[in-house]
């Protein structure tokens, strides 16, 4: 048996904390304590140390919430656990814990001590024990089935009791398997074994759970993850019919605040990285995106690769990722961007701070940009004195203790439970990912120093082909839907853009542009045509407003010049024909460096030409890539 | 790492002294449980488990049903460390 030892410096802290004699002070410094020091011995301390604080500061200061715990077990001792975890999150449970093996008679017999209590959280934690004793080991299928179903559906019923009797919200406590084998590894094959016994029933109780709506505390996979001695011990069983040990009553805890927090809407929504030896090993700054320590080949790269997909994992169910890191900006975005390794990408990060100012403060931008609290935030740093700053400065963001080895990171942040989820469906994460687009834009605008940083940020790529038949319709859409950034303001059907497109003296031009927060789309259209006096024209040039200001002109214009090139023309003339709503492309041309041959002829018109040989490629944030 | 009588009854008394957040209590070989205040049942269980967590050992059940003094419980654990 290994031993624990008492959690470090524990002791001390708490012996301080009570020569506070504000309870406000005291009861935010327990709360503190709280988050560190998750240890059998160190809740009871905390809860009676909470115990000590004025009800009314408990009142003011965390959301009372009363939980009754109803079992066929013992479940007084579970108590402390469950307030200590609530604490940690700002709730304050008031517990009531059933007798023991009482829980029909408190749901069902009329006047009962639970119904004075009225709970509006009911956790109902059943062991299989009574059942497994009933059922003979070489019980065939069928009958085992018909039991199963007949305990679950007693379990739907009482549900609904206590629905219709107090109005609480019931949490059903998954059967842990705490039996020993009987035939060995044959356990799961053999019907009425009690391990399969165990894994039906819980397949039993998550369907009944997922059609009445009621959430799970799944003890079982708990215990099965900290292993059963953590959570299940005979002796204690045998000395005070506990199924759940006294050094798991924490951990029983942290289960069930963790449900009551998310389905009160308390879980955190964004998950907030440092760079630097925490997403990857070394100091960017230091050794460049070459040497970074990231990917397969070494335990270490492998490690904070692990981290980045566990991120991905998240944020595909809607977590938002953030990035807050003291870094040059460009170098850290060029390294998502050009790091062959890297799983997460720009496209997955909400708010991407990188700038050599204060954390907390980075952190509250980031909250502010997404529109959400600070204490939806989950801040996972390796450097224990951001992690010091930051707890200071806002102590409502979580901050996990990171382990010294990042192969441990992904159980550190997992095991914190800190994005609980009680349902999912298919909007979570479509909702989130366009939520957290639309603050990311936001986010970048205001954290560049300037619109070029801007700019190249976005990590913009153009797409250029001719018009296709399956760009036809998009492109004639464009033409003709476009008002602002419209050239010559002309119409056309789909049958004249497709003979236009279909003309081998036509450049029909289509592009598409993406960048790091999704794919625009088709979003410009150019068509070059021969004019009557033999030059070629620059027939309309229509792009999205949603657009502008991208230097996606520069970068279309650029292609254009080459495909002129390509076919030898010397000259291309443009004309700008004002419609009273394109005044915003009003000098286009002279900033694309054509030059001005006088009005066309139309009022307020002006005719533009461009010698071919003499452009100038037009720097830019975009990368090309050249669609056939 | 070789635990004396005294090192045991210490750590005995720190781990009571925790639980029930009493750090007047002074525990002897002859105490008997009634004897500390809140010392009951429940955190005669808690003391238990503490005490074999810290120390790394099992008491048998019986023992925990008929330890008298904390005299017994400190033996109990020598014989097992020993």
């Amino acid at each position: 048996m290994s031993r624990n030892s008492p959690a470090q410096g524990f002791r001390e802290r708490l012996r301080a904390v009570l020569t506070t004699h504000d309870d406000m002070a005291r009861l935010e410094a327990l709360r503190t304590l709280s988050e560190f020091t998750p240890g059998h011995v160190e809740t009871i301390q905390l809860d009676k140390a909470l115990a000590g604080i004025d009800p009314e500061v408990i009142e003011r200061r965390l959301t009372r919430v009363r939980v009754a715990v109803l079992s066929s077990c013992t479940t007084n001792h579970l108590a402390p656990g469950l307030r200590i975890a609530a604490l940690r999150r700002g709730f304050f449970f008031s517990v009531y814990t059933g007798a023991f093996a009482q829980y029909r008679q408190e749901l069902l017999e009329p006047t009962t001590p639970l119904q004075a209590f009225g709970p509006e959280v009911l956790v109902l934690s059943l062991s299989a024990r009574a059942l497994i004793g009933t059922l003979p080991v070489d019980a065939d299928r069928e009958h085992v089935e018909q039991v199963l179903q007949t305990e679950i559906a007693e379990v739907q019923g009482l549900w609904e009791a206590t629905g219709k009797r107090f109005g609480a919200v019931v949490l059903q406590q998954t059967y842990m398997d705490v039996f020993e084998p009987v035939f060995g590894s044959y356990d799961r094959i053999a019907a009425a074994s009690p391990a399969r016994v165990i894994d039906r029933l819980n397949d039993l109780l998550a369907q009944a759970a997922r059609d009445s709506g009621i959430a799970l505390i799944d003890a079982a996979r708990a215990c099965a993850r900290d292993g059963l001695e953590a959570w299940f011990d005979s002796a204690r069983w045998l000395q005070g019919k506990m199924e759940i040990a006294p050094q798991a009553a924490y951990r029983y805890g942290e289960l069930v605040a963790r449900v009551v927090a998310a389905q009160r809407g308390r879980s955190r929504k964004c998950m907030v990285f440092d760079l630097d030896n925490t997403l990857w090993g070394g100091v960017l700054g230091d050794v460049g995106i070459e040497g970074l320590v990231l990917g397969e080949g070494s335990a270490v790269g492998e490690a904070y690769l692990e981290l980045q997909r566990y991120a991905k994992r998240l944020n595909e169910r809607g977590v938002i990722l953030a990035i807050c890191s003291k870094n040059d900006p460009v170098i850290a975005e060029q390294a998502f961007s050009r790091h062959p390794e890297m799983v997460l990408k720009h496209s997955d990060i909400a708010c991407f701070v990188a700038n050599w100012h204060d954390k907390a403060e980075n952190l509250r931008h980031i909250a502010e940009t997404l529109n959400i609290g600070l204490d939806s935030l989950v801040f996972v740093d390796d450097n224990p004195a951001e992690r010091a700053r930051v707890r200071e400065a806002y102590p409502m963001i979580a901050v996990p203790e990171l382990p010294e080895d990042p192969a441990h990171y992904v159980h550190a942040l997992a095991h914190s439970g800190y994005f609980e989820a009680v349902s999912f469906t298919l909007e979570d994460s479509a909702r989130t990912a366009a939520y957290a687009a639309n603050a990311q834009r936001e986010a970048l605008r205001s954290t560049a120093q300037s619109m070029d940083e801007f700019l190249r940020g976005l990590d913009m790529e153009v797409s250029c082909g001719p018009v296709g038949r399956l760009e036809l319709d998009r492109a004639t859409q464009l033409i003709n839907k476009t008002n602002q950034f419209n050239t010559t303001g002309r119409r056309y059907s789909v049958e004249e853009v497709a003979s236009l497109a279909a003309d081998p003296d036509c450049i029909t031009l289509q592009f598409r542009l993406a960048d790091r927060l999704g794919d625009n789309g088709l979003v410009s259209v150019m068509i070059l045509r021969p004019s009557a006096a033999g030059a070629t024209e620059l027939d309309i040039w229509v792009m999205s407003c949603r657009v502008f200001g991208r230097q996606l002109e520069d970068a279309a214009m650029n292609i254009a010049v080459e495909h002129l090139q390509a076919r030898g023309v010397q000259t291309l003339s443009a004309r700008f024909v004002p419609t009273g709503r394109n005044s915003v492309i009003g000098d286009l041309f002279r900033k694309l460096s054509f030059e001005s041959i006088g009005d066309d002829g139309t009022a307020g018109g002006q005719q533009w030409q461009l010698r071919v040989s003499d452009y100038e490629v037009r720097p830019t944030h975009i990368r090309r890539r050249s669609v056939q | 790492m070789t635990m004396s009588e005294a090192d045991i009854l210490a750590t005995f008394t720190r781990i009571l002294r925790d639980l029930l957040m009493d750090d007047g209590i002074v525990l002897k070989m002859d105490t008997r449980r009634p004897e500390v205040p809140n010392w009951d049942s429940f955190a005669y269980i808690n003391f238990i488990v503490a005490a074999e967590g810290e120390l790394g050992i099992r008491f048998n059940v019986a023992e925990v049903e008929s330890f008298e003094t904390v005299g017994d419980i400190v033996a109990a654990a020598m014989a097992r460390l020993r």
